[in-house]
């Protein structure tokens, strides 16, 4: 099953540039998996090592936010990256 | 002569290169523009590679690598991370690479990492995988060593490898102290006996103290130095017990600071740096008139070196790594960066002073490179 990923500026370095990338998965996590194999690296910028999302990402799957990675994900869905910065 | 200074930043990696005479240092970068770059250094082993902790503001903490000097990097497939935790176990995860020291010199490829909170990482294989020091992470006392850290976390630096011994290691804790571990890491003991523990209910504790930062000297590695958040110390090995050499510092200026650099080859000769530890801790240069401070003696007695260094009004703040020395044997050239993004060299064992660079951001690392 395969979605649609909208990826922030700050990890399209990963992307070779590109804003939204197709992964395959059912749920959050196996859609992450799938980036990871594509996109050597990227997992880890977004989740730690406990798999929590880190603090100032969130993660949507269209405009629901994720609390736990097993959320699943249908064939049309859209999981969204947000990058959250605050001050300089 | 040729040198860099690698620069890392709240903002990104800068490079200052010398070509000729020490007049001549010119600008380079940014490297990885918005990243956090709390250090750069450089293999001694292979002199063309580099590695770098990094991490953004959003993202989470990793390790570059270059083989060529720092013309290109290259992301570590595992960078350094806890292991996982199991169930109702405290779960951590490194929140920022703080540190690297590259391992001995007979273990080409090696390196250790500290992170923020305390950990202590390997790789084996020059960087490109990290594993977690289990001696030291796992250790049952690991929770009581580093039960409270900086405002900005607790902080694991000054990973220091004795050059006689690939087993023989020492690393330091903000807070928590000094430890070492004579097998490679399995294991690990306090040794803070000495320093003082201004902020704790009982100043004669093991462990908990704020040691800033602490130096081995590559020649007489019996020989160690440590730049506290209580004091300037010395400590001959195989003695357990550091003495307050900071005692000999003009009681004005006092024994605070972040950095302390060593001579290349005497190991009677160290540098630092006081910061304004009174009161709210200002942490910046004493009365806004900032100096370095010499020994040539073990500590026994200090020089002010100030001459080309702003004579009023300039309230500096010099961290940890961000200080280093060009590692001459002769007229060693120093160097630190400011957190208002200034670079200062010092010619001639730092006698005379001058800015190199400004406008950086805020500067975290200052490092030497051949």
């Amino acid at each position: 099953m395969s979605c649609t990923v909208r990826i922030p500026s700050p990890l399209r370095s990963y992307t070779a540039g590109a804003a939204t990338v197709a992964a395959d998965g059912g749920t959050v996590e196996e859609v992450l998996a799938s980036l990871e194999r594509r996109f050597a690296g990227i997992r880890f910028r977004m989740v730690d090592e406990q798999a929590r999302i880190r603090p100032h990402i969130r993660l949507y799957v269209n405009t629901e936010e994720v609390r736990q990675l097993s959320q699943p994900v249908g064939a049309r869905d859209v999981v969204h990256v947000i990058c959250a910065l605050s001050g300089g | 002569m040729t040198a860099t200074l690698w620069i890392g930043t709240r903002k990104g990696a800068f490079t200052l290169r010398l070509n000729g005479s020490r007049r001549g240092w010119k600008l380079s970068g940014p490297q990885f523009l918005g990243h956090i770059i709390h250090h750069v250094v450089q293999d001694p082993r292979e002199p063309k590679v580099l590695l770098m902790a990094a991490k953004t503001g959003h993202l989470g903490p990793t390790v570059y690598r270059s083989s060529d000097r720092g013309r290109t990097w290259r992301e570590a497939a595992q960078p350094p991370a806890f292991r996982k935790a199991a169930e109702g176990e405290k779960a951590r995860a490194v929140d920022r690479v703080f540190w690297l020291t590259p391992g001995h010199a007979s273990e080409r490829g090696t390196w250790y990492a500290g992170s923020s909170p305390a950990g202590l990482f390997r790789s084996e294989d020059g960087g490109e995988r990290w594993q977690p020091v289990v001696g030291f992470n796992d250790n049952p006392m690991n929770p009581q060593w580093a039960s409270f850290g900086t405002p900005d976390g607790q902080l694991t630096h000054s990973i220091l490898i004795d050059p006689r011994d690939p087993r023989h290691l020492y690393l330091a804790l903000s807070g928590g102290g000094v430890f070492e571990s004579t097998d490679a890491g399995a294991d690990w003991q306090p040794l803070n006996e000495g320093c003082a523990a201004d902020f704790l209910p009982d100043p004669t504790v093991p462990f908990g103290h704020d040691p800033h930062c602490v130096a081995l000297h590559p020649t007489v590695p019996d020989r160690l130095y440590q730049q506290n958040h209580c004091g300037i110390y010395r400590l001959d090995r195989p003695g357990r017990r550091w003495v307050r050499i900071g005692a000999a510092m003009p009681k004005k200026v006092g024994d605070v600071g972040f950095p302390i650099v060593l001579h290349p080859t005497d190991p009677q000769t160290a540098w630092v740096l006081p910061m304004d530890g009174q009161t709210v801790w200002p942490r910046t240069s004493i009365a806004g008139k900032p100096a370095v401070y010499r020994t040539r003696d073990g500590g026994k007695s200090w020089r002010r070196l100030d001459r080309g260094l702003p004579r009023s009004q300039a309230w500096l703040t010099v961290l940890r790594q961000a200080m280093c020395s060009d590692e001459r044997a002769a007229r060693v050239g120093l160097y630190f960066g400011t957190t208002g993004g200034e670079v200062w060299a010092g010619a001639n064992d730092g006698e005379s002073w001058r800015c190199i660079a400004r406008h950086l951001p805020e500067i975290y690392s200052v490092t030497h490179a051949v």
